[in-house]
């Protein structure tokens, strides 16, 4: 395996040549789709009057629902969702009507011209309030273990308390779009920054009325996704597409940044109630929770979110009795929907506050009471999978070990006598992540792959190049299969004609389903191949064949084949130099009636120490240095996984300090561009950032023991948030910080200072 | 017309003058390199560079093309990636694929501009001149910390650049196309020729005055566009920074980067370079006018809040007629400037502080690139008794526009600064603003952040004034 191949797109990158969709060269007569979203968070539609915009020159037609040709339908898990608002608004941003223009700025002076008359209705933003009112997207869901009543009543120590976790804006560089245009026999194609082509196709021939067969999806690449073009790219596929299916031109529709923030989801808020029991011993021998899921007013993907908030809501604990519960609250906020860690991160950082409570309390450090519970082979989670090849204490111990953390907290402790208003705290943060969609039905692939008759390869699978490097692994898998030289490969676009009925790249899966399913394409040519070599060089079957550097080897000796004229005799003979490969998950299964099963191929682990310093004058704070060890298995891309890891990190570090989404209680976003979100610049991130490999041999479920990376790292950054928190109070002892993420200069100065003095 | 060297080309353009850079090279060259981010100037994915003549020496800046007016780029060197692309990469390219510090790709190129713009300044070789040039740059993927490992590569390849013939230097090592060593040339034939025809940008009578388009493309980009506008930015009258008889004169369309790299000013403020640091970003800083910051009147201006505590004067001038107006008494009402839509800004004039204490204080929720939550600066002269003998206190964030605290500074002046003057200090502050909660924070904070920013202006030198603070402070 050749691990120095790093990021195969990087040129393409840092010369502008990579294609995004806006960057397609586009056809002539191309009109422009804005959207007219509504301004108001819940109401009725009383009127709406477009006759003068759609008069004005270079108008070509304003469409309402009243236009969709199919259903008025986009709802991914349960369909609760129009495309385009019909008599009630829900949100604001929510897609009411479509402007199509000849160009940009006529749209743009249209959408002034358009009247709407809403009757206001109550407007819900805090998942709390619709819980009371009864308000659900899905039914709430509970995962029981043990019997928690009985065995608080055992516990020396019982704590309870509430928390809160922010939204999170995806903030993928690439805003969202389509572009789209008719094709014969009333078709369409539509290149779209999604990552979930199908999920687009599927979504496109629902509102057209069509067949999936009509509707074609390209994806060249994303600028980013995060999951945020996870389900929420099917609008704007939608949208571009049917105006290019009815007026038979082709059409873009490319939401602007302030539009994409105000009209698209985030990451789900929580609202959660803890409850969390412990020995004479510290051991956690009961934990109760119930999260309060913000979803917004659609179910999108929350259902699946809530679900895996469940399987992560005891981190990399093992505790005998747990119950806990979840609700999907509909309010008046555009539907949430997934982000990296999707639902994990809001049940860890309640799971990390109960403990860091039990400890403040107890006055323990809270690492004696994480390294207490750690949780360790056959250990059964609260959903009955049974922990295997468990790396949590050898994550834990390692950092501990390697970055000294006794002498950290000593370190910690002298700078904080020496200084009175700079202070630093510390946090350790273990994660334990599972792999595969919660979903058993999507842990599926497909791959194709052509030789083409001069030796070169063209591969598709269903994974999207978002940035994480999978189209890097993908031809890794078919370098390494075919043992060819990366030059001869070309890994090609997403798209839905060549590799139907995919699966989201998401849930960290995408290499290891499609790697799989291409491996299992490679080695289907291959057999054939060396069936071929065997038919024309020997009879004898024992013989081992082996591809290297291009040279075939029959028994470690070069053969008159090399890569290029074993192609070229193979076609000759009529040999098949295609293949599909398909790939499902083994073992893996759920029973959500009971909530029991094992939905995971496998766990990702790790472990993160974080310093920081708090500037006690002015509120503001530094991250000193995030220090982790971390399980990739055995990592086929280094510079890739630890990008990812890094990546991962400083996304969640920016979740728990400075992106704060605020809505008000008009249900307006008032956090609604680059210059009220904040996200990590180059100068907020940690000053240190160590990652070590975890030396262990990986797992067989994941791609040539590689371990999913995608997701797990952005955990680490739940550490930032207590880190800050211990080194208020370092200064104010007294504070009284109630567990709410993100931790703002604000939040910081108003607890150092809490009460205000002076 | 609109002429100007596009990467190795001239481009002559009736294209609207108030229309973006972004917009003509992506949608009409077709040069989409160039990405989209956020136009707002907030992300960096635009990032180009501009050359253009500082004391008839050609250099190159980062600016954002997506609120840079195309009439700004009249007689310059405008160069976006395809213009820095060669056969191989260059060493900025190379070092940025080798640390593997591009992932989806989207914000790259602007990374890869604004470090090619750091190799391009003869002054700067540092990794922390590096890392100060891509300020600007956002990144959703990497994390920084592989930019970072490029950044280092990069500081140490330019180690033996020279500050002389620099262009010349890269050139030969590969940092940029062949075609650059005579773009010098080719901009003076271009400026003669403009000359020669006596072509102004856009001979229309109504017009929209417009500076460096960092505030005005970013409210009203389509309205800009569709404007006569009258381009202030390239007005050398307007550029000049001179002392004289004691008094500062800044030009109305200095950019802030201009402000900051004069030596005059870094001589009277010896922590400029870090004021300036928390001021927006690079790209920004090279187009931001000081006028335009001023009649922005945003409550939370950065400059206006430095120059309130100068006490500073403008001179406006309507077709010739000089008037002039304390800038403390400029803003009247939240965006209600005294000042005519016929009258445009020609200078800011100033004392310097000599024998003064000057600081300068922003606290945002990102400590860099961002919008203050508050900021505040102070001027004061204390005599030998510790008296205060005169004081100049501003901030913003806490009133409809930024705000001279006139109370607070006549309470002060005269007194001794100890505990109880403080104290009393505060309240009066207290009672002379007026928060609002906002994204930025809620009034509570912002009030309790200006108390913290006010004891921070005096945390500094005098001991005695530290364990002042420092006693209310721990209260």
């Amino acid at each position: 395996m050749d691990n120095t191949i790093g990021n195969i797109d990087a040129a393409g990158h840092v010369t502008g040549r990579s294609i995004y969709v806006d960057d397609i060269p586009v056809m002539e007569g191309m009109l422009f789709v804005k959207v007219f979203d509504s301004p108001i968070a819940h109401g009725r539609i009383i009127s709406i009057d477009f006759s003068a915009a759609e008069q004005m020159e270079g108008i070509v037609k304003i469409f309402s629902y009243k236009d969709i040709p199919g259903q008025n339908q986009i709802g991914g898990i349960i369909p609760d969702e129009p495309l385009l608002a019909d008599h009630e608004v829900h949100y604001r941003g929510q897609p009411v009507l479509l402007i199509v223009a000849e160009n940009e700025d006529t749209a743009e002076e249209a959408f002034k011209e358009i009247k709407i008359e809403i009757e206001p209705l109550p407007i819900i933003t805090d998942p709390r309030d619709a819980f009371a009112q009864g308000k659900l997207l899905s039914p709430s869901r509970k995962f029981v273990m043990g019997d928690v009543k009985t065995a608080f009543s055992n516990c020396k120590y019982i704590f309870e308390g509430q928390t809160e976790s922010g939204g999170q804006e995806q903030l993928y560089l690439e805003t969202q779009g389509a572009y789209a245009y008719p094709n014969e026999h009333d078709s369409v194609k539509i290149f779209s920054s999604t990552q979930g082509p199908t999920q687009v196709q599927r979504t496109v021939a629902r509102v057209l009325g069509v067949g999936m067969n009509k509707v074609e999806v390209d994806v060249p690449r994303l600028g980013g996704g995060f999951g945020g073009k996870e389900d929420q790219a099917s609008s704007w596929g939608a949208m571009a597409a049917m105006v290019a299916w009815i007026l038979k031109r082709p059409a873009k529709c490319i939401p602007h940044r302030m539009e994409d923030m105000r009209m698209t989801g985030k990451r789900n808020p929580y609202s959660s109630d803890f409850k969390i029991g412990l020995d004479g011993d510290l051991k956690i021998i009961a934990y109760e929770a119930t999260f309060y899921q913000n979803g917004g007013a659609a179910a999108d993907l929350s259902p699946a979110i809530l679900e895996r908030t469940l399987f992560h809501a005891t981190n990399s604990y093992h505790i005998p009795h747990v119950t806990v519960t979840a609700h999907s609250c509909k309010t008046n906020l555009p539907p949430n929907t997934a982000f990296r860690g999707f639902g994990g991160p809001q049940g860890m950082f309640v799971m990390e506050a109960a403990i860091d409570h039990a400890a403040k309390s107890l006055k323990v450090d809270p690492d004696i009471i994480q390294r207490k519970n750690m949780m360790d082979n056959g250990d059964e989670l609260p959903y009955g999978q049974i922990i295997k090849e468990c790396q949590a204490k050898n994550c834990w111990d390692e950092a501990t070990d390697i970055y000294n953390v006794e002498s950290v907290k000593k370190e910690v402790e002298w700078f904080n006598t020496q200084n009175q208003f700079y202070k630093k705290g510390w946090s350790l943060m273990p994660v334990c992540f599972g792999i595969s969609f919660t979903n058993t039905m999507m842990n599926q692939a497909r791959a194709l792959v052509h030789v083409y008759s001069d030796g070169t390869v063209g591969v598709s699978t269903g994974a999207v190049e978002m940035g994480q490097g999978v189209n890097s692994k993908m031809l890794q898998v078919v370098a390494t299969c075919f043992g060819i030289s990366p030059q001869k490969i070309k890994l090609e676009t997403t798209n839905t004609t060549r590799v139907a009925n995919t699966s989201p790249s998401a849930a960290s899966s995408t290499a290891d389903l499609n790697g799989k399913a291409l491996l299992d394409a490679c080695n289907q040519i291959k057999e054939r191949l060396f069936s071929f070599i065997k038919t024309e060089l020997t009879d004898n079957e024992d013989e081992i064949i082996e591809i290297k550097d291009e040279v075939v080897y029959i028994n470690d000796e070069a053969s008159i084949f090399n890569w290029k004229n074993l192609i070229q005799q193979a076609f000759m003979k009529r040999i098949n130099l295609s293949a599909k490969g398909h790939y499902a998950t083994p073992i893996i299964n759920f029973d959500k009636t009971i909530e029991k099963g094992h939905p995971f191929a496998y766990h990702v682990y790790g472990t993160a120490l974080t310093i920081v310093t708090v500037d006690c004058l002015r509120g503001t704070y530094e991250i000193d240095a995030v220090k982790v060890v971390h399980d990739f298995g055995s990592s086929m891309n280094r510079s890739v996984d630890l990008g990812q890891c890094e990546g991962g990190i400083v996304q969640g570090i920016g979740w728990m300090t400075m992106e704060e989404i605020i809505y008000n209680e008009e249900g307006k976003l008032l956090s609604n561009a680059l210059s009220t979100y904040k996200i990590p610049d180059i100068y907020s991130v940690p000053k240190t950032l160590d990652v070590k490999f975890l030396n262990t041999d990986g797992n067989d479920m994941a791609i040539f023991k590689s371990k999913a990376v995608g997701e797990p790292p952005l955990m680490y950054g739940i550490g930032a948030y207590f880190a800050i928190r211990n080194a208020v109070l370092a200064f104010n002892p007294a504070a009284d910080i109630a567990y709410a993420a993100p931790i703002t200069p604000e939040k910081v100065l108003m607890a150092l200072y809490n009460p205000v003095g002076g | 017309m609109v002429q100007f060297i596009l990467n190795n080309q001239l481009v002559s353009t009736e294209h609207a003058t108030g229309s973006t850079v972004l917009d003509f090279i992506r949608y009409y060259k077709r040069l989409v390199g160039t990405k989209i981010g956020c136009r707002e100037g907030d992300c960096g994915a635009c990032t180009i560079l501009v050359g253009d003549f500082e004391n008839n020496k050609l250099v190159y800046r980062s600016m954002t093309s997506c609120l840079m007016p195309l009439g700004n780029a009249h007689g310059k060197h405008i160069v976006s990636v395809e213009g820095i692309n060669m056969k191989e990469l260059s060493p900025v390219q190379q070092a940025m694929v080798d640390t593997n510090g591009t992932q989806c790709g989207f914000c790259t190129i602007g990374f890869v501009m604004s470090l090619t713009g750091f190799v391009l300044n003869e002054t700067t070789k540092e990794y922390n001149d590096a890392i100060a040039a891509i300020d600007g740059n956002i990144c959703r993927c990497t994390g920084y910390k592989s930019i970072e490992r490029a950044a280092a590569i990069l500081s140490e390849k330019i180690n033996d650049k020279p500050e002389q013939e620099t262009i010349a230097w890269l050139a030969e090592h590969n940092f940029i196309p062949e075609y650059f060593l005579h773009i010098k040339e080719r901009l003076t034939q271009l400026r003669e020729r403009i000359n020669e025809t006596a072509s102004t940008i856009n001979p229309v009578v109504q017009k929209l005055i417009l500076g460096g388009g960092t505030d005005l493309v970013v409210q009203k980009a389509l309205a800009v566009k569709n404007s006569a506008v009258e381009h202030l930015f390239d007005t050398s009258h307007l550029q000049e920074i001179k002392f004289e008889n004691g008094q500062c004169h800044i030009g109305a369309a200095v950019t802030v980067t201009a402000f900051a790299e004069s030596k005059l000013m870094q001589g009277f403020f010896p922590n400029l370079n870090q004021y300036i640091k928390l001021i927006s970003s690079t790209p920004i800083r090279n187009m931001a006018t000081m006028a335009g910051n001023l009649v922005n009147a945003s409550p939370i201006g950065d400059m206006s809040i430095f120059f309130l505590a100068l006490d500073s004067e403008l001179v406006l001038n309507k077709s010739g007629a000089i008037r002039t107006v304390k800038l403390n008494n400029f803003y009247k009402a939240y965006k209600l400037i005294d000042k005519g839509a016929d009258e445009i800004i020609e200078k800011i004039i100033f004392t310097p502080p000599q024998n003064t204490h000057f600081n300068f204080e922003k606290v945002s929720k990102r400590t860099h690139l961002d919008i203050a939550s508050v900021n505040s600066a102070c001027q004061m002269q204390l005599n030998d008794d510790g008296v205060v003998e005169n004081i100049h206190l501003s901030a913003g964030g806490v009133a409809p526009f930024p705000k001279y605290l006139a109370e607070t500074c006549s309470f002060l002046k005269g007194k001794k600064m100890n505990t109880e003057n403080l104290k009393a200090a505060i309240e009066i502050m207290n009672a002379e603003i007026a928060p609002i909660s906002d994204a930025r924070g809620a009034k509570e904070y912002k009030r309790l952040l200006l108390r913290q920013l006010f004891l921070a202006h005096f945390q500094s030198g005098n001991e005695k004034i530290n364990s002042v603070v420092e006693g209310i402070l721990k209260a």
